[in-house]
C-alpha cells in the first residue's frame, strides 16, 4: 500500500505519538522515585508513622505509573530498527551504544529492584529494603542519562567519523565515546530534562495534597506532602529556569536555526528582541504582526543586550551553502508556540509553588494566633496578621488540583519544539530524517503499526487514569501489623510458615 | 577469536538468559489456564514470578539494545524485516506487563477476569513467535544485496519455522511447569509435577524433530554436540520431575533451553541472518559488526555489568526462595 506521503511522515507521527505518550510517565517515574525513597528514609530514621504512610500511598501511585512507563519504553527500543532502518545502520556504531548501556545498567537496576521493593515489605529489613527503592531511583537516573546522551549526538554529534571505505554504504563511527557521553550538549539536557521532571513530581504531589487537605482528609501525610511538594516544586522550577537558559545558549550555538525558528526570528539583528506574539507568514519569510520586547534575545543567546542574533532566512542560506540546495526550516509555528507552551506551562507550576508556599508558611511573618499544628490543615496566611478567607483560600487548592498537569504539558512540548526544531536533520548536519526511514517496510505496516499502538495506548490511558483516581481517592492507607513490624532476617521471619505475604499480585 | 566473535557468543548469552528466565515467566502465564483451577490458584501463580518477571524482561531489551550497538545491520535488517511479528510481540509484552500490575488493584470480577485472560494470551503469542522468529532467522529469509528483507509476512509462515514456534511454546510451557512445582506448595505443586512429565514428553518429540531437521540443513559436529546436550538434559529433567527432584529436574530444563539456543547459534555462525536469495547477501559477523573501538567499548561494560547483574537478581530469587500456596494469598489488595 502507498499513500501519497513522504515515506518519513508516518515513520514522524508514530514517534511523535509513541514518544509523547512514554514521556508523560517518565518525568512522573523519575522524580516519585525519588520522592518516594526520601519519605521511606524519614520514616526509617525517625519512625513517625505519618511518613510510612506517606510511603505506601505515593509509592502505590508511582507503581501504576511506573508500570506504563516500562512497558511503553520497550516500543522504544525497538522502533529505531523498525521504521528507521537505515538511521539505525547509519548511527548503530554509535547511537547502540548508551542504548546498551542503559539496557545493561539502568534497566536491570531498576526492575530487579522494583520487584523487590514490592513484594519485600515482609522479606526485608528495614534498611534493605529502603536501599531498594533508592537503587530504583538511581537506576531511573541512569537511564535518564545514557538516552539523553543519545539524543545529544542527534542534537550535536561529536566524537565520530564517517567511514565511507567500509565497501557497503558509508556510516559514521565512534571515535570518542566520553566526549559522547559528557559533551556539554548531553550534560546541560540532562540537569534540564531531570529538574524538569521533578517539576512534575512536584507538582503532582501538591495537587493530590490539596485535593484532600481542602476536604480536610488525611492532615497530617498531606500537609506533609504539600510541603515537600511545595518545596521540590521551587527548587525544580527554579533549576528548570537556570538549565533552560543554559540550553538555550549552547543551542545558539550548536542549533541556530531552532532557536531562530524558537523566536519567530526572520532576519538577523543586533540587538535581537524577544517575542512575545507573532503571527508569520513562512512563505514570505516574515512575521505579520509581532509583539517583541527589544534586546533580550540577544542576552538570552549570548549573555550580552547588543549582541547579534543570525534569523531564519540568514542560517537557511548558510546552511544551502553548506549542505547543498534545499529548505533547512524547521516547521516556524510548531517551534515558537511550542518554545512559548513550554516555558509558559513550567514556569506557571513555579509561581504556584512560590504561592503556596509562602501561604503555607509555618512561622516566618504569622502571628502566633495563626499558626497550625502538625495535624491541621495549615491557614493560607497571606500578611503577617491575615489569612485568606476560606472562600478565595478554597480557590488555591482547586487551582492546585487543576494546574497539576501543567509540567506534563509542558516537558512534551519541550520535547516536540526540541526534536521538531531539528528538522528536516534527524542528526543535525550529518542525516536528514528523509534518508533514515527503513527502505522494505511499506506505509502500510507503518500506518498498521500506529493505529494499533495509538489505541492501545488511548485505552491504557483511560485504565490507568481511573486506577489512579481511585488510588488518590481513597487516601494513604492503614498501617497493619506487618507494616510496623518489618522482619529483621532476609527473606522474612519464619515464625508462621503459613502468614499470607504482605504484597501479592 | 576477534572482538565480533565475542558479540556474537555474548548475544547467544543474553538470549540464552531471556529464554531462560522469561521462558518460565511464559509457561507460568500459560498454566493460568492449563493448570490453575480457580482464582487463588491463578495468583499463586502469578506471584510465583510476581517479583521477577520485570528483570526477567530486561534480558530482552538487553539482547536489543546490544544487537542494535555490537551488530547494527543485523539489528536493522532483523527488526525492520520482522515487522508484523515484533508489532505482536511488542503489544503482548505492553498488555502483559500492565496485567501483571493491574489485575488486583480492582476488585470487580470482569476487570480481574479480563486481565487474566490478558496474561494467558500474552503469554502464548509471544512464545510461539520468539521461536517462529529463530526459526526463520537459522533457516535463512529472503533478504537483498542491500541487506533489506524482501519477502512478506507470510513467508515467515513457513513449517520449520511454525514448528520452531511450538517447540519454544511447549519447552517454555514445560520449563514452566517445572518452576511452579519448585516454587509452590500443596495440591497444585503435585499437579504441577504430573503435568510436567506429560508436556516434558510432548515437547521431546517436538524439540527433537525441530533439531534434528536444524542439524541436517546447517549443522556441523559443534552444532551436533550441542543438540545432543539439549536432548540429554530434557530427558534428564522430565526423569528428575518424574522423580519429584524439582530442583534438578529445573536446572536440566534450563540447561536445554541454553543448550537449544547455543545450538541455533552455532549453525547459524559465521552467519547472523542468511540470505536465501544468494549467500554472498547474508548478513555475516563481519559485515554486519560495529566497528572495533565501539565492540572494544561495549565489551568493558558487559564485562563489568553482566557478573553485578547475575549476582543482585540471583539475590532476588534468593530473598523470594519461599514456596507459596493459596494460604500465602491475601484477600485484600
Amino acid at each position: 500500500m502507498d499513500l501519497a506521503l513522504a515515506p518519513e511522515t508516518l515513520a514522524r507521527w508514530q514517534f511523535g505519538i509513541t514518544t509523547v505518550y512514554h514521556f508523560l510517565f517518565v518525568p512522573l517515574t523519575i522524580s516519585l522515585a525519588a520522592l518516594t525513597a526520601g519519605l521511606q528514609t524519614a520514616w526509617v530514621r525517625t519512625e513517625n508513622e505519618k511518613y510510612l504512610r506517606a510511603t505506601k500511598f505515593w509509592g502505590k501511585l508511582f507503581l501504576i505509573n511506573i508500570a506504563m512507563g516500562v512497558v511503553t519504553g520497550i516500543v522504544q527500543e525497538f522502533q529505531f530498527g523498525m521504521n528507521w532502518s537505515d538511521y539505525s545502520r547509519f548511527v548503530g556504531d554509535i547511537f547502540g551504544a548508551p542504548l546498551a548501556f542503559e539496557a545493561l545498567i539502568a534497566f536491570f537496576f531498576e526492575s530487579t529492584f522494583i520487584g523487590l521493593w514490592i513484594f519485600g515489605w515482609d522479606k526485608l529489613p528495614k534498611k534493605i529494603h529502603l536501599a531498594c527503592i533508592w537503587m530504583v531511583s538511581i537506576g531511573t537516573i541512569l537511564s535518564a542519562y545514557f538516552i539523553l546522551a543519545a539524543n545529544s549526538w542527534m542534537q550535536h554529534p561529536v566524537g565520530y567519523r564517517i567511514n565511507e571505505d567500509r565497501g557497503q554504504g558509508a556510516r559514521a563511527e565512534l571515535t570518542d565515546f566520553w566526549a559522547v557521553l559528557t559533551q556539554n550538549t548531553a550534560v546541560t539536557q540532562f540537569f534540564h530534562t531531570m529538574t524538569a521532571a521533578f517539576l512534575v513530581g512536584g507538582a503532582f504531589m501538591v495537587g493530590i495534597s490539596a485535593f484532600h487537605l481542602a476536604r480536610k482528609r488525611h492532615v497530617p501525610v498531606m500537609r506533609t506532602s504539600l510541603r515537600l511538594g511545595l518545596i521540590t516544586l521551587i527548587i525544580a522550577g527554579l533549576g528548570t529556569a537556570i538549565s533552560g537558559d543554559m540550553l538555550g545558549k549552547v543551542m545558539f550555538k550548536q542549533q541556530p536555526m531552532k532557536m531562530a525558528a524558537a523566536e519567530a526570528l526572520w532576519d538577523g539583528e543586533a540587538p535581537a528582541p524577544f517575542s512575545i506574539f507573532a503571527v508569520g507568514d513562512v512563505d514570505k519569510g516574515h512575521n505579520k504582526v509581532a509583539i517583541e520586547i527589544p534586546g533580550i534575545l540577544s542576552y538570552l543567546a549570548n549573555g550580552d543586550f547588543d549582541s547579534y542574533v543570525p534569523g531564519i532566512n540568514d542560517v537557511n542560506k548558510a546552511e544551502q551553502e553548506k549542505y547543498g540546495p534545499g529548505d533547512y526550516r524547521p516547521n516556524i509555528p510548531v517551534a515558537y508556540w511550542g518554545f512559548r507552551w513550554m516555558i509558559g506551562f513550567g514556569m506557571a507550576s513555579l509561581t504556584l509553588g512560590v504561592i503556596g508556599l509562602w501561604l503555607t508558611r509555618k512561622k516566618f511573618l504569622i502571628a502566633p494566633g495563626l499558626r497550625t499544628g502538625e495535624d491541621e490543615v495549615p491557614n493560607l496566611v497571606l500578611f503577617k496578621n491575615k489569612a485568606l478567607s476560606p472562600k478565595i483560600g478554597k480557590w488555591y487548592w482547586i487551582v492546585a488540583l487543576w494546574t497539576m498537569a501543567f509540567p506534563l504539558i509542558a516537558n512534551s512540548w519541550g520535547w516536540i519544539f526540541t526534536e521538531m526544531g531539528r528538522q528536516p536533520w534527524v542528526v543535525y548536519g550529518v542525516m536528514r530524517t528523509s534518508s533514515a526511514v527503513s527502505p522494505g517496510v511499506s506505509q502500510g505496516e507503518v500506518l498498521t503499526s500506529m493505529i494499533v499502538f495509538t489505541t492501545l495506548y488511548a485505552i491504557l490511558a483511560v485504565v490507568e487514569v481511573k486506577l489512579l483516581v481511585k488510588y488518590v481517592k481513597a487516601g494513604p492507607p492503614e498501617l497493619t501489623e506487618s507494616d510496623l513490624n518489618p522482619p529483621t532476617k532476609i527473606g522474612g521471619d519464619t515464625r508462621d510458615p503459613d502468614r499470607p505475604m504482605a504484597f501479592s499480585y | 577469536m576477534e572482538l565480533h566473535d565475542v558479540w556474537f557468543v555474548l548475544i547467544a548469552v543474553l538470549w540464552t538468559g531471556y529464554f531462560f528466565l522469561e521462558g518460565f515467566d511464559f509457561g507460568v502465564g500459560i498454566l493460568t489456564k492449563l493448570l490453575a483451577r480457580n482464582r487463588p490458584e491463578k495468583r499463586v501463580l502469578i506471584n510465583t514470578i510476581g517479583p521477577v518477571w520485570d528483570g526477567n524482561e530486561v534480558w530482552l531489551l538487553t539482547a536489543g539494545g546490544a544487537t542494535f550497538a555490537a551488530f547494527p545491520e543485523w539489528y536493522a535488517t532483523l527488526f525492520s524485516g520482522f515487522y508484523l511479528p515484533l508489532l505482536i510481540i511488542l503489544v503482548c509484552l505492553i498488555v502483559r506487563g500492565v496485567a501483571f500490575e493491574y489485575r488486583a488493584k480492582r476488585p470487580e470480577e470482569n476487570w480481574q477476569r479480563n486481565w487474566e485472560q490478558a496474561i494467558f494470551w500474552t503469554s502464548l503469542i509471544p512464545a510461539i513467535l520468539w521461536g517462529v522468529a529463530f526459526g526463520n532467522i537459522v533457516r535463512g529469509v529472503e533478504i537483498d544485496r542491500n541487506m533489506e528483507y524482501v519477502g512478506t509476512f507470510w513467508d515467515l509462515l513457513n513449517p520449520y519455522a511454525l514448528l520452531g514456534g511450538l517447540v519454544t511454546l511447549t519447552l517454555f510451557t514445560f520449563h514452566g511447569t517445572v518452576f511452579v512445582a519448585l516454587k509452590t506448595v500443596g495440591d497444585i505443586r503435585v499437579r504441577a509435577r504430573t503435568l510436567a512429565v506429560k508436556l516434558g514428553l510432548v515437547t521431546a518429540v517436538l524439540a527433537l524433530a525441530f533439531l534434528i531437521w536444524t542439524q541436517a540443513d546447517t549443522g556441523d559436529a559443534w552444532s551436533l554436540a550441542a543438540m545432543l546436550i539439549a536432548a540429554v538434559s530434557l530427558v534428564g529433567a522430565i526423569g528428575a520431575i518424574k522423580a519429584g527432584r524439582e530442583g534438578w529436574s529445573f536446572a536440566l530444563s534450563g540447561v536445554t533451553i541454553a543448550a537449544a539456543v547455543a545450538m541455533l547459534f552455532l549453525a547459524l555462525f559465521p552467519d547472523v541472518m542468511p540470505s536465501s536469495l544468494d549467500p554472498a547477501w547474508s548478513l555475516t559477523v563481519t559485515n554486519a559488526s560495529s566497528s572495533p573501538y565501539t565492540l572494544k567499548i561495549m565489551t568493558w561494560c558487559a564485562a563489568i555489568a553482566t557478573p553485578l547483574v547475575l549476582l543482585y537478581q540471583g539475590w532476588t530469587y534468593w530473598v523470594f526462595r519461599k514456596r507459596i500456596g493459596t494460604q500465602h494469598i491475601a484477600d485484600a489488595h
